[in-house]
């Protein structure tokens, strides 16, 4: 029997040695370097992990890499031609922008692969069955099945692949608004695209986590004599080995790194020893040999319960983090002058980004002290500060070495493994790698705040909003987190875009024993959206209005002042936005929102649905808004923008390219972009709010409009020409009619002792804090939605057919990056509406696998129409705005709508329940079992 | 610690069943593997130190006719199942439960057999096979013995199987003849674990008009896979309407009780299914066998 394994991998012939125990997931990573193929679940859920394995798709993650023994393997890296060539795969999901974070891309490929292997000429259900487990955060899947239908077709007819064809933007220039290539997308469709767990470092440690699995108590002892005596383990620590501060956090250090002998267990994420180790199975080992011993405390379960008088008390200050007001105009008055006035409260869940790269780190010491930590950060100069801080280090020691990210979605903002790998690292002298599996990160970093609110109303019969009052609870769970950013933006957005006189809210951010909860697209508007969304319709059934006039009679627009005090003075295109989708959705069904049973199907009935939305771009609240950017021009005539701003799939890289190429006028590819570096970075901030694209967009412009400027006096004074005789010309520079190289202006400037570099400090305009009036944000993008939702009558199941999308932008950039935003926020306001329930029982979460916590599929995608609209904002980049979360923000509301019209059923908790529809309607019919 | 010391790929049944007996324990068989692995890599089953990979071996990976019946070898992938012409003509009900279950990747390793020997009260092959008639072929180093595939399930993860001494080889199933048919369906949970809520089998023969023998099964509906030979008879000797379905389904809620699972399903949600399932699986069977 077989000792060795000898296989063929991508036309390669290999004898490897049985190493017990290994998948071929882990022999192709790690033995044999092929990293393209990736862990994303490691429970054979995601499809991440995807090979062809004797022209049958499989998942490596699963598959003991004995088996592969005969066998011939292709990996992602195989697809590529002898001469370099793309396959039309690759190819064509580069054309189509199906590629954005990317981590899901080469099982999508190898999937893809396999099925037009077998038929060359798939239908559109065929391609979705073949791609349903193989899951894609970004959700760009019009996008993938759009590029597997043009590949299956360039395979057969050997025609070029052509691409999306995506309208430009309503006013375009040399680049801006014109449809551009990510610059990272290749590296993405080959599998050379490097993330963290990809990187491998000479004598590298691997590190793992004892994590408290109790969600509240006191903590008595760590017993790790058992652990150390695992072979390999190199080091363990407790929180007495944290030489700096104990505690971390994005706003508040509320957040202990270690849990201390005595002190509070306050979530079953929470760290109580962390181990490195010569191998990750014995690292892991050593975690389970840690014996632990606690007083286990009584459990705050959720944000009501926090608020009462005998709750636990979890933090010094109470369980309250903090009491969120706004208030506008009279309510007594207001709802005195009403006419009809509802009262409903609603309830959302905590959600999990499910990023599919895991959270992984890796820290390593140099010799001259300083420390290198590579990791896929949100915000890295925050972690720079955040790891210096547990050191007890000047921040300068520390050096974040940003990489590509596997998805972010507001989950890579805070503190994962970076200061556990950094800790370990200091204390053995070598680097460390941290890397969490699927179930520590749905464990342990925050989620999606869960909610409960209570929406109050009052209208005149025809309509006009006099005055909405909300009471919000929102569950930040043991930590604080983004909790009281995203809980006020939850408050202020609570009575929806519009306008309206009297307006009160309250919020109570309450901490429980749940994991922590903080950013996450949408920023606690997805949740507000839902409740005062789904209150206007009950609002337009009590008055018999149509919903979409009813939303447009209030609709915020020009002159309006929100329920804040700020007065839009421009770029508010949500009129545009709602009377658009109306118009699409009309072309369908005259009337929308009657229920219509489909034919010969007895038991199925359609729908649509309606909802508006709106979101602040930037961080707003009198919050600084400042990014740095730099740019440079090389004596060979391309240029690098640098700044520490994070690209995690969104297309950020794309944006700042575009950019600087626009303001010098070549093409895109004569420029590159560094991002997430704090050494080799500027500080771009946080990448949070939908603020990069405005922030770091203008700072970017403003760098390299400066360093255009420091080009043209060069020129200026070395021609002894006006400025206004130097133009720039498809990247060429033109002085008096005469071109000159641009390469060579940089030599020639640099030779004069002048370096062709700027940097640019941008400043937001200046926001003001909640309270006082006065503009609380310098932008909002505004969005509508309209979505055709089947139920089944028998079943209760929903099924979402299609969703017209249109967002005010302010401009488009980049018009391909958008509409996989677009594409990607409405799956995700889908997944969150229908397929996710991220379940906690009394601190304990359940759904601690992806097979239980769903994220949505292929199968789950609706026909999209996406509409842009653009209402250019004065200070934005060519006029743009923030765009990566109001894309997701009306869908939960434009669903449930939906499902009230089809069968008068009112959701007022998400997710989707089917039993509830199923219970709902049997309850109503005659009991003769006769269906509707 | 390691998932598993020692990876053994026998060739032939014998060799296998050899293996079995001298290997170092404990000694686990593999076939897909894909939720075995996940029993290991989750800890919910401990390490072994030998893991036997059964889907080497030929005499489990066919599917073919042998006299009047249809065989199944038990290393047999899903995907071959659900795209087999002789599954589809003679067992429809396994071809679109093997069809349902988990996703492409993951069909295209697992196994029947190892649907079946997980012994769990609902996986989908399992209900359909079931329903189907079938028979499990067991192997010893002594022989081979026929088991009625109810007979296999003794409780829920247990198997009439000797340990370390059988091995599943395959499935019979009676070939279909003129005017029977079979047919699966299942409803899920959008959210939540990968079971179904409930999912549900028949084979039935019709003859002049009536149904004159039908198989039910549907699970969870019980600690094992079962049929429901109250409701069965209660169906026989019947033409095909929504009043004696009615009937029906009113003996089969007597004769099952559909119990709640947590995050998945209430007990009077998976009734409700119950109806539904019945009611149009019945229908389709019934068009089918025409």
């Amino acid at each position: 029997m077989a000792q060795k394994i000898s296989l063929n991998v991508n036309d390669k012939h290999y004898e490897l040695a049985c190493l017990p125990g290994e998948t071929l997931a882990e022999l192709l990573r790690n033995r044999l370097n092929l990293t393209g193929t990736k862990i994303g679940c490691g429970e054979a859920e995601c499809g991440s992990c995807t090979v062809v394995i004797d022209g049958q798709a499989v998942m490596s993650c699963v598959y003991p890499a004995e088996r592969a023994d005969g066998k011939r393997v292709t990996t992602i890296e195989g697809l590529i031609g002898p001469d370099g060539a793309l396959h039309p795969l690759q190819d064509a999901f580069i054309k189509h922008g199906a590629v954005q974070c990317g981590f899901c891309i080469p099982g999508q490929i190898m999937t893809a692969y396999a099925l037009l292997e077998h038929n060359p000429d798939p239908s559109q259900a065929e391609i979705r069955s073949a791609l349903k487990d193989t899951l894609c955060r970004c959700a760009g899947y019009p996008s993938i099945e759009n590029a597997i239908r043009e590949a299956a077709s360039s395979l057969r007819t050997g025609e070029p692949i052509k691409g999306a064809s995506v309208p430009d933007s309503e006013s375009v220039s040399q680049v801006i608004g014109r449809t551009t290539i990510r610059p990272d997308a290749k590296s993405k469709v080959t599998g050379s695209a490097i993330y963290t767990d990809d990187l491998k470092f000479e004598k590298m440690l691997y590190a793992a986590v004892r994590r408290a699995e109790v969600p509240h108590a006191i903590l008595r002892e760590v017993d790790f004599d058992a652990a150390l005596s695992v072979p390999g383990v190199v080091a363990v620590l407790t929180a007495k080995d944290v030489p700096g501060d104990k505690n971390h956090g994005l706003v508040i250090f509320d957040w202990p790194t270690m849990i201390g002998i005595g002190e509070r267990i306050r979530y079953v994420g929470d760290a109580l020893a962390i181990i490195a180790a010569e191998t990750q199975e014995a690292a892991l080992e050593a975690a389970t040999r840690i014996e632990v011993r606690f007083d286990e405390l009584p459990v705050v379960n959720d944000p009501v319960q926090a608020r009462q008088p005998d709750a636990p008390i979890l933090h010094e200050n109470g369980n309250l983090l903090k009491h969120i007001k706004v208030r506008k105009g009279d309510m007594e008055q207001g709802f005195r002058e009403a006419e009809v006035i509802l009262e409903h409260t609603f309830h959302t869940p905590q959600m999990d980004h499910a990023f599919l790269e895991p959270e992984c780190s890796i820290a390593v010491p140099l010799a001259d002290g300083r420390m290198e930590i590579y990791v896929g950060s949100q915000i890295p100069y925050s972690d720079r500060s955040q790891v210096a801080t547990a050191l007890g280090w000047p921040e300068e020691r520390v050096h974040v070495v940003g990489q590509l990210m596997g998805g972010g979605f507001g989950g890579k903002e805070d503190i994962a493994g970076q200061i556990h790998a950094a800790l370990l690292a200091n204390a053995t002298g070598k680097p460390v790698k941290l890397l969490y599996n699927r179930r520590e990160s749905l464990i342990a970093h925050p989620k999606r705040h869960a909610t409960q609110i209570r929406v109050k109303i009052g209208a005149k019969r025809d309509g006009r909003m006099m005055a909405v009052e909300t009471e919000l609870y929102g569950d930040t769970g043991a930590y604080a987190s983004l909790g009281e950013k995203v809980m006020t933006r939850a408050t202020t957005h609570s009575a929806g875009p519009y306008e309206v006189e009297h307006v009160r809210a309250d919020c109570y951010a309450m901490y429980t024993n749940n994991p922590p909860a903080g950013a996450f697209r949408g920023f606690g508007v997805l949740q507000s959206a839902f409740a005062v969304e789904s209150m206007m319709d009950m609002l337009a059934v009590e008055l018999s209005l149509d919903p979409v006039d009813l939303r447009r009679m209030n609709a915020l627009h020009v002159g309006s002042i929100t329920n804040t005090g700020q007065k839009l003075w421009e770029s508010v295109g949500l009129l545009d936005c709602i009377n658009r989708v109306d118009a699409e959705m009309r072309k369908y069904c005259s009337t929308p929102f009657s229920a219509r049973r489909v034919n010969g199907e007895g038991g199925r009935v359609r729908a649509w649905g309606f909802a508006a939305a709106y979101k602040n771009t930037g961080l707003g609240g009198g919050a600084p808004d400042k990014s740095g950017a730099e740019v440079q021009l090389y004596p060979d005539g391309s240029l690098e923008v640098r700044t520490s701003a994070a690209e995690l799939g969104q297309g950020l890289v794309t944006v700042l390219r575009m950019i600087v190429a626009e303001e010098f006028n070549l093409p895109p590819e004569r420029v590159r972009v560094l991002v997430m570096d704090t050494d080799l970075t500027p500080d771009g901030g946080p990448t949070t709010a939908s603020r990069q694209t405005y922030v770091t967009g203008n700072a970017a412009r403003l760098a390299a409009q400066s360093l255009r400027q420091a080009v043209t006096s060069f020129l200026t004074e070395k021609h002894d020409v006006a400025p206004e005789r130097i133009r720039f010309i498809e990247g060429l520079v033109q002085v008096d009619g005469q071109l000159d190289n641009l390469g060579e202006v940089a030599s020639e400037m640099q030779a004069a002792g002048i370096l062709p570099r700027a940097l640019y400090e941008y400043s937001a305009p200046r926001t003001m804090p909640l309270g006082e009036g006065g503009d609380m944000h310098f932008a909002f993008s505004f969005a509508a939605q309209a979505a055709e939702v089947e139920v089944n009558t028998d079943t209760g199941e929903v099924r979402v057919l299609r969703v017209i999308s249109a967002n005010d932008v302010g401009r488009a950039i980049n018009p391909l990056g958008l509409r996989g935003q677009v594409e990607g926020g409405i799956m995700m306001g889908l997944g969150n509406t229908i397929t996710e329930h991220f379940i906690v029982e009394n601190g304990r979460v359940i759904t601690d696998r992806l097979a239980r916590y769903r994220i949505p599929s292929i199968m789950h995608m609706p026909e999209i129409t996406p509409i842009i609209v653009e209402h250019p904002t004065r200070d934005g980049p060519y006029g743009a705005k923030g765009v990566g979360e109001v894309v997701c923000i009306p869908t939960p509301a434009a669903i449930s709508n939906a499902i009230f019209n089809a069968v008068g059923i009112r959701i007022d908790s998400l997710p989707i329940d089917q039993e509830q529809i199923a219970r709902e309607l049997s309850s109503r019919l005659p009991q003769t079992g006769e269906r509707i | 610690m390691n998932l598993w010391q020692q990876y053994l790929r026998p060739r032939s049944l014998t060799e296998a069943l050899q293996v079995l007996h001298s290997a170092p324990s404990p000694v686990r068989v593999i076939a897909g593997g894909t939720d075995l692995m996940l029993d290991l890599k989750q800890g919910r089953l401990p390490p072994v130190h030998t893991l036997v990979d059964l889907t080497g071996i030929s005499e489990m990976n066919v599917i073919e006719i042998r006299g009047k019946e249809l065989f199944i070898g038990a290393a047999t992938p899903l995907s071959q199942i659900a795209t087999s012409p002789l599954v589809e003509e003679h067992a429809r009900a396994l071809t679109e439960a093997c069809g349902l279950i988990a996703g492409p990747q993951v069909r295209n390793v697992a196994t029947l057999g190892g649907n079946v020997a997980h012994a769990l009260p609902a996986a989908d092959g399992t209900i359909a096979l079931t329903a189907l008639g079938t028979q499990a072929l067991i192997v010893d180093l002594n022989g081979r013995r026929r088991l009625p595939l109810a007979e296999l399930f003794l409780g829920p993860g247990e198997t009439a199987l000797k340990v370390g001494q059988e091995l599943l080889e395959g499935f019979y199933l009676p070939l279909c003849s003129t005017g029977q048919a079979s047919a699966f369906n299942r409803v899920m949970r959008v959210q939540g674990i990968a079971l179904p809520i409930l999912n549900l089998a028949i084979w039935l023969e019709r003859k002049n008009g009536n149904i004159s023998q039908i198989h039910i099964s549907a699970g969870p509906s019980g600690p094992t896979p079962r049929r429901f030979p109250k409701t069965e008879e209660a169906l026989c000797r019947q033409p095909f309407t929504s009043e004696f379905c009615e009937r029906a389904l009113v003996i089969m809620l007597d004769e099952v009780h559909f119990r709640a699972s947590p995050h998945r399903a209430s007990s009077e949600y998976r009734q409700h299914l119950a109806a539904v399932l019945l009611q149009d699986t019945l229908k389709t069977v019934w068009q089918r066998a025409r």
